[in-house]
């Protein structure tokens, strides 16, 4: 699962952009994931600020 | 907004506003979509471009410029640095520009010249006919939407969803995505006349830290590392907050940004039916120095132009739009991004000491052109075995 720390997100749309599977959308000023994220966390290892992290349920 | 137009432009960046204004003036109906509520905001920018480059486009205006730069630093990792001055240069260094002001401008030029602007309003989707464009479907302000159009001008920026959508892959491989933090930092000591480009592992690896000036103690100051390269703990930010620390700990920070800046090749092909991609969208940045402003202008303007032709001609099929790729490529732009891709992916597998040794071998020379084509010329005079190792370059450099 991919969380999105809106507090760190600086909506720069580098996440959308490297993102495989275009699951990502930037919505003027908030990030949202709108479509199957398939958690490769590539999203998470571009964005500048740290925004982003997937996390493994149990 | 109608529900048709001869021409759909989507995004209000440099690349939208120039492809809105150009088709307007062709005498087309035009309408240019932005999701963001304002133009120009929050900026994903150093602001930097070239005198000359800037005016192919736009005549310079105080309201919209920063600074005026007359000269530029490259520093290397051991502190040498190799300069150039305005004075040896002969012609004009740069600008710092003001985006917030510059991207609005740009975008009231194209509603001057008659275009459609709606703020607020995000494609979604192609509207997709037989394999063609034929449109977007768009929220606009939450209220979905139908616009359809003879051409539509993908003018996204990074995101390049809309291309993507319509079957052009336009995802950028994590290592040639830039990752970008910035802040406009006041009350700090640079000088205003200059602009800096630190290099190094240690400050920016694969990449560069730089100190543009937006008056006598105000500067973007901002850094692009490899998408490789940034991790928890060693992302963009995290090296810039360790130079702002070290070179800037009373200055005041007062805008803070991220972005991304996508050094990959172009797109194979920017071109559809009934579609045409520019600037980001296209992945059309010079590959070493991030600047893609120019470019964005320049690809367009040129889209434009290509589309009013088909549409006068009654044919948009990618087949009668390909000039537009063919052209661009073979611009002085075009062999520009081709050869500063090589230079660049040769750069990148320097280590810092390999750095030093070139800084070196060039930082006595009086610089006349600040570009990278000189750099490199020079840099192969001084160490001729380097031309062994950027065999791809041969050709090019002529
Ligand atoms: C940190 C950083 C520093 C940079 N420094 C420089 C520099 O010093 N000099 C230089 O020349 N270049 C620089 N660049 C690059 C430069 O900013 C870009 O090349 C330039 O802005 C590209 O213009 P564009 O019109 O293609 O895209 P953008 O300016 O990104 O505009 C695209 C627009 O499309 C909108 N949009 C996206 N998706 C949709 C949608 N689905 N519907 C509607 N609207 C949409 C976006 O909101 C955006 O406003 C820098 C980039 C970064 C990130
Ligand atoms: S890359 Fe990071 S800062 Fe930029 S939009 Fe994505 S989550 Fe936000
Ligand atoms: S984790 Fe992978 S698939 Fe999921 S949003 Fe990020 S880049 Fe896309």
């Amino acid at each position: 699962m991919l969380r999105i720390n809106r507090d760190k997100c600086g909506y720069c749309g580098t996440c959308v952009a490297v993102c495989p599977e275009d699951a990502l959308e930037l919505i003027d000023a908030y990030l949202s994931l709108e479509r199957e994220c398939i958690g490769c966390g590539i999203c998470a290892r571009a964005c500048p600020l740290g925004a982003l992290e997937v996390v493994h349920e149990e | 907004m109608k529900s048709s137009y001869d021409i759909l432009v989507i995004g209000g960046g440099p690349a939208g506003a120039l492809a809105a204004k150009t088709a307007a003036e062709a005498g087309n109906s035009v309408c240019l979509i932005e999701k963001r509520p304002a133009i120009g905001t929050p900026v994903r920018c150093a602001e930097g471009i070239g005198k000359e480059l800037l005016k192919e486009f736009v005549k310079p205006d105080p309201r919209w410029i920063s600074a005026d730069i007359e000269s530029a630093r490259i520093i290397a990792p051991n502190g040498t640095a190799i300069r150039l001055d305005q004075a040896q240069a002969g012609n004009e260094v740069g600008y710092v520009l003001d985006r917030k002001v510059f991207d609005r401008e740009l975008v009231w030029q194209a509603a001057e010249a008659g275009a459609d602007v709606i703020v607020k309003t995000r494609a979604t989707v192609p509207i997709m006919e037989n394999g063609a464009v034929r449109g977007a479907k768009v929220l606009s302000a939450g209220v979905p939407a139908d616009i359809r159009a003879e051409v539509v001008i993908a003018a996204d920026g990074t995101e390049a969803q809309f291309a993507r959508r319509a079957g052009l892959d336009t995802t950028v491989p994590l290592r040639e995505m830039m990752s970008c933090a910035q802040y406009v930092m006041t009350d700090i000591d640079i000088n205003a006349g200059c602009t800096d480009f630190f290099l190094g592992n240690e400050i920016a690896p694969e990449g560069y830290l730089w100190i543009f000036p937006k008056g006598n103690r105000t500067a973007n100051v901002g850094i692009g590392i490899s998408g490789r390269k940034s991790r928890e703990g060693t992302r963009a930010k995290d090296y810039l907050d360790r130079f702002v620390a070290k070179n800037f700990p009373n200055g005041k920070t007062i805008e803070a940004i991220a972005g991304g800046v996508p050094v990959c090749r172009p797109l194979p092909c920017t071109v559809g039916d009934g579609l045409l991609v520019a600037g980001d969208a296209a992945r059309v940045v010079d590959p070493i120095t991030g600047g893609g402003i120019g470019n964005a202008m320049y690809t367009g303007r040129l889209a434009a132009q290509v589309a009013s032709r088909c549409i006068e001609a009654g044919n948009c099929s990618k087949e009668a739009m390909m000039p537009y790729d063919t052209e661009w490529r073979a611009s002085k732009m075009g062999a520009g991004i081709e050869r500063n891709y090589k230079v660049k992916e040769y750069f990148v597998t320097l280590d810092d000491a390999k750095l030093n040794a070139l800084a070196d071998s060039i930082a006595s020379i009086s610089f006349s052109e600040f570009s990278v084509l000189a750099l490199i010329k020079e840099l192969i005079k001084r160490n001729p075995k380097l031309l062994l190792e950027l065999k791809a370059l041969k050709d090019t450099l002529s």
